[in-house]
């Protein structure tokens, strides 16, 4: 496990959002404040990585490598504005 | 309901998308060279690449004869319309990618590259006129020598400053890449910090609060502040940064992991 920062998801998520993730500017459901991809704490793993808010901890993205595939979910993210 | 509230407030200075859409490219080893005791320096050749900007990096895809793959981000040394595509990456000891990238690649070979990626840890020549501090931890200094490169290719007009913190001289990632900065037109100032020997007549030690001060441009000058390096490094800068009064928010920082 390592801790990065958002600008190692800009890979995996451009695949999924079609456009540089880690300008987008993500709302947090726990704390409600806003902040770009690029400064949130990733958590980086062989099964995946996980995207905290600096501010609250609360998880904001998850992306988990499958043998099937890929799955990302927001579970932390009120609102996402792409720029 | 209370709680659903529209995002229609703006960043005050919203950063600009990048200009070229990522996608994967097959990429050939085109030469490696020893870049430090711990590091090699690694051209691809990679035809179909749109370009990229100072700062930007891509994920690298290796792929074993018996199918398995490995992903790993690097930053990237070069910027430009060019096909060719420069790397320059540190052992990580225990680390599964890297120490193939260091020891064993060979020109010729084959892997895949997606990028161009990151469109917030980037800087352009002739856009913002801000003064620019680079702050780099060893290998953090790769994503900020094309900023330096092209600051000084374009003879932009932009204060720049690096500091640049490594173990020992030898540690050093691109010496003559930087001395060319320091001779071009465009202002440039390099102050470098070694932790565990110096050149003689330069003092030895980690850095700290006090020389980061003398070393960087003061917030009163509004610079925009790049800082890459472990993720360790970073939080210390971000931390004595925001002591010495700077908007940590409005600072770029990229951190490698490690400790």
């Amino acid at each position: 496990m390592s801790v990065v920062d958002g600008n190692a998801l800009a890979g995996v998520l451009t695949d999924v959002l079609g456009t540089d993730a880690t300008t987008a500017r993500l709302r947090c459901a726990g704390c409600g404040t806003a902040g770009l991809l690029a400064v949130t704490r990733v958590h980086r793993s062989p099964m995946g990585s996980v995207a905290r808010c600096r501010g609250c901890d609360t998880v904001l993205v998850t992306v988990v490598e499958t043998p099937t595939g890929r799955r990302v979910g927001f579970p932390g993210v009120r609102s996402a504005a792409i720029v | 309901m209370s709680d659903v509230r529209l995002e229609a407030r703006r960043p005050s200075a919203p950063p600009r998308p990048p200009r070229r859409r990522p996608a994967w490219h097959p990429a050939t080893v085109a030469a490696v060279a020893p870049e430090t005791p711990n590091a090699r320096r690694i051209v691809l050749d990679v035809p179909t690449w749109p370009g990229n900007d100072p700062g930007q990096h891509l994920d690298l895809r290796l792929t074993a004869e018996d199918g398995y793959q490995a992903t790993r981000s690097y930053s990237i040394a070069s910027s430009g319309d060019v096909t060719r595509v420069t790397l320059a990456v540190d052992r990580v000891d225990g680390g599964e990618v890297s120490p193939f990238l260091v020891d064993a690649v060979e020109v010729g070979d084959a892997l895949e590259v997606h990028g161009p990626l990151g469109g917030w840890f980037v800087w352009r020549p002739g856009g913002d006129p801000r003064p620019v501090q680079l702050i780099a931890g060893g290998s953090g200094i790769v994503p900020l020598l094309p900023m330096v490169t092209a600051h000084a290719e374009a003879g932009d007009p932009s204060p720049f400053r690096l500091l640049y913190a490594t173990r020992t001289p030898e540690d050093v990632f691109f010496g003559a890449e930087l001395d060319a900065a320091l001779r071009a037109a465009a202002p440039f100032e390099l102050t470098n910090v070694y932790s565990r020997r110096a050149p003689e007549g330069v003092p030895v030690g980690r850095l700290t609060r006090e020389a980061l001060e003398r070393a960087v441009l003061p917030p009163d000058t509004g610079a925009l502040v790049y800082v890459c390096g472990s993720t360790p490094f970073v939080e210390q800068v971000l931390r004595w940064l925001d002591d010495l009064g700077h908007d940590v928010t409005e600072v770029r920082a990229e951190r490698f992991g490690g400790s």
